[in-house]
């Protein structure tokens, strides 16, 4: 019967209510795309850093892996010291470099990863095949679009372009043998892959057993920040960042972010909570008299306390069901925005959801209605039932 | 010691009510209003009894401390034995449930409910059944003339026919007592003799009845007329 009391009360004025409710939908809208965003972008870089379950990136000393130029020498040295230790399962190597595509004429200027096949974390192969042997590549289909190339096509590409002398370093015709998807690049950046040897080969000496950044990857139960730090001591000439430590990085530079996420999440939530006990207690008022008649019959204070929270609780909870399918989409479209800006990859967003993201929203918002139903409720439960009645009566 | 007004024919029969020396005074800014100036009287089981007197002689505020939805500031309200002035509020809440049913004179029913949940909502407070509060509801809304209007909704009814759903609702839990506040003050005179006929069945059928009214029609109708003036009764 509270129930059916409570709906009633809402029903009394629909468009009120309706008002209401879109208002605390928009609330929660911004609520959830702020909680998205809080947590998103850290989760976001968190699978961006192990989609291919590496757990340590090894660059340049002083440097964040591939944000320089700089290479690692002696990179057959790093891999034997690296594979000699029985904590470290995996370890591929990288090399950058700008590879330049001949044709006809025209030149297509692309960025190529050096890559071992057999263990490389950079792509994902969407057709064709990995490289087979040292004359093949796979590129993304930026780069096919680009260079007007298909499957199978032999090209002409040069690296280790000398400004000077306007010469190639090195230059080879390459077997365009499948179509990838690479991970870490932007979508719309033409991407290649060829073995490592062969883009070291091409790069000259200046590139001869270099490379840009070793990934690795831990035995199950080895603690990956302890043999990072087993690198460093063993190869000083390295920095090994692990994904916890990259996270404390990420959670540090983006603190602002979650800054931000937060603040406007509580500006929601306040919002949220001023409209729902703006009501309530507006729809109280109007029914002092009714709720004295109830008490005078012999309805309990805590019955009219149940039924005036019970109000706000449908109210947010009607309005939180709305807006969170409302947050997810202004969350897609945000993230499509966002995720324009140059040089972001393709498998990175800003806004990600997570269930337990919209369950956390929903649970603050329904905390947010009962509590902005129990200053009205409170109200209307310690009403003098013979004052407010003659009080009535006399209006 | 104030003198005490002889027993009441009420008394002869085992009083439901007993109210001796009623005092009940409002604070107003500086000064104290004397709403009730020590009353005292019974109320027989079945009695049928009008409270009658001019705009604020103290009817309502009697009613209102007979109902036990307000505390004397000196004396006793006994009903069935229970002295119910000094009751807390759980207690008194519990009370007016079971042994106290409400007529107001606005109706003061439930806007959005059908006339049936309006008197099923005492019956739900006090935890009947679903089954059986409907079947209650039933039976009371055709004791008031009203079994095929059980779905409408008050603004779907007339006045005389809300204040006859009002009186059902009252009835719900069987009350001891009835109370009714201006039970007529808002309906025209052939729907307040709808009413009037409908206390008069309720009497018959052994309701023990306390109405404060101006309507002499009513007053008429009960067994026995209280008359109050400025706090205290002047005549039975």
């Amino acid at each position: 019967m509270i129930g059916l009391l409570a709906a009633a009360a809402l029903r009394r004025h629909p468009a009120r209510t309706v008002l209401a409710v879109l208002g605390v939908a928009v609330a929660a809208a911004l609520l959830l795309d702020m909680v998205m965003l809080a947590t998103g972008m850290r989760e976001s870089f968190r699978r961006f850093l192990l989609v291919q379950g590496f757990d340590l990136r090894i660059a340049p000393k002083g440097t964040l892996p591939m944000d320089t130029e700089a290479t690692i020498g002696d990179a057959d040295g790093l891999l034997r010291t690296l594979r000699a230790n029985p904590d470290i399962a995996v370890a591929t190597p990288v090399l950058g470099a700008q590879l330049h595509v001949i044709e006809r004429g025209r030149t297509v200027t692309s960025f190529a990863v050096g890559i071992d096949p057999a263990t490389q974390a950079d792509y994902v192969l969407e057709a064709g095949v990995s490289p087979g042997h040292a004359d093949w590549m796979v590129a993304n289909a930026a780069f096919l679009a680009a260079t007007h190339a298909r499957l199978g096509d032999t090209l002409d590409v040069a690296a280790g372009f000398d400004p000077q002398l306007r010469v190639y370093t090195g230059r080879r015709r390459l077997v365009l043998g499948g179509r990838a998807r690479f991970l870490y690049t932007a979508a719309d950046e033409p991407v290649a892959a060829l073995p490592i040897a062969t883009l070291q080969a091409m790069g000259g000496p200046e590139r001869a057993d270099r490379v840009s950044l070793v990934l690795a990857r831990v035995r199950e139960g080895a603690d990956a920040d302890r043999v990072a730090a087993w690198v460093d001591r063993h190869v000083p000439r390295v920095s090994t960042l692990s994904t916890n430590v990259a996270l404390r990085q990420v959670d540090e530079r983006m603190g602002y972010f979650r800054q931000l996420g937060l603040i406007l999440g509580a500006v929601s939530l306040a919002v949220g909570f001023l409209l729902v006990a703006t009501l309530v207690t507006v729809s109280v008022n109007e029914r002092v008299g009714e709720i004295a008649v109830m008490r005078a019959i012999g309805v309990r204070r805590r019955r009219i306390v149940q039924q005036i929270v019970l109000e706000g609780l449908w109210l947010t909870l009607v309005g939180a069901i709305l807006g969170l399918a409302l947050g997810l989409v202004t969350a897609r479209q945000l993230n499509a925005i966002l995720s324009d800006f140059p040089g972001l990859p393709s498998t990175f967003h800003f806004f990600l959801f997570q269930p337990v993201a919209a369950w956390r929203s929903l649970g603050l918002l329904v905390a947010c209605g009962a509590l902005a139903g129990a200053y009205p409720a409170w109200r209307a439960a310690i009403l003098p039932i013979a004052g407010t009645l003659r009080r009535e009566a006399i209006a | 010691m104030a003198a005490q007004p002889a027993p009441t024919p009420g008394a002869a029969r085992a009083p439901v009510v007993s109210v001796r020396g009623l005092r009940r005074d409002y604070p107003m800014g500086d000064e104290i209003v004397r709403a009730l100036r020590g009353v005292s009287f019974d109320i027989g089981a079945g009695e049928h009894v009008a409270i009658v007197g001019p705009s604020g002689c103290g009817k309502s505020t009697l009613l209102n401390l007979l109902g036990v939805i307000d505390r004397p500031t000196a004396g006793e309200v006994r009903i069935q034995g229970r002295d119910v002035g000094g009751l807390p509020d759980r207690e008194a809440t519990a009370f007016r449930l079971r042994h106290i049913g409400f007529v107001f004179q606005r109706f003061y029913l439930m806007p959005m409910l059908s006339a049936r949940e309006n008197v099923e909502l005492p019956m739900a407070e006090a935890g009947v059944p679903a089954a059986a509060r409907a079947a209650r509801a039933r039976e009371l809304l055709a004791y008031v003339g009203l079994a095929d209007r059980e779905r409408h909704r008050p603004a779907q009814l007339s006045g005389g026919e809300q204040q006859r759903v009002a009186i059902a609702r009252a009835l719900a839990n069987r009350p001891t007592l009835l109370l009714a506040d201006e039970p007529t003050g808002e309906l025209d005179a052939a729907t307040g003799g709808e009413v009037i006929a409908l206390f008069q069945r309720l009497r018959e059928d052994g309701t023990t009845l306390v109405v404060v009214t101006h309507d002499d029609a009513l007053a008429r109708a009960a067994g026995r007329v209280i008359q109050m003036r400025d706090g205290g009764i002047v005549g039975r």
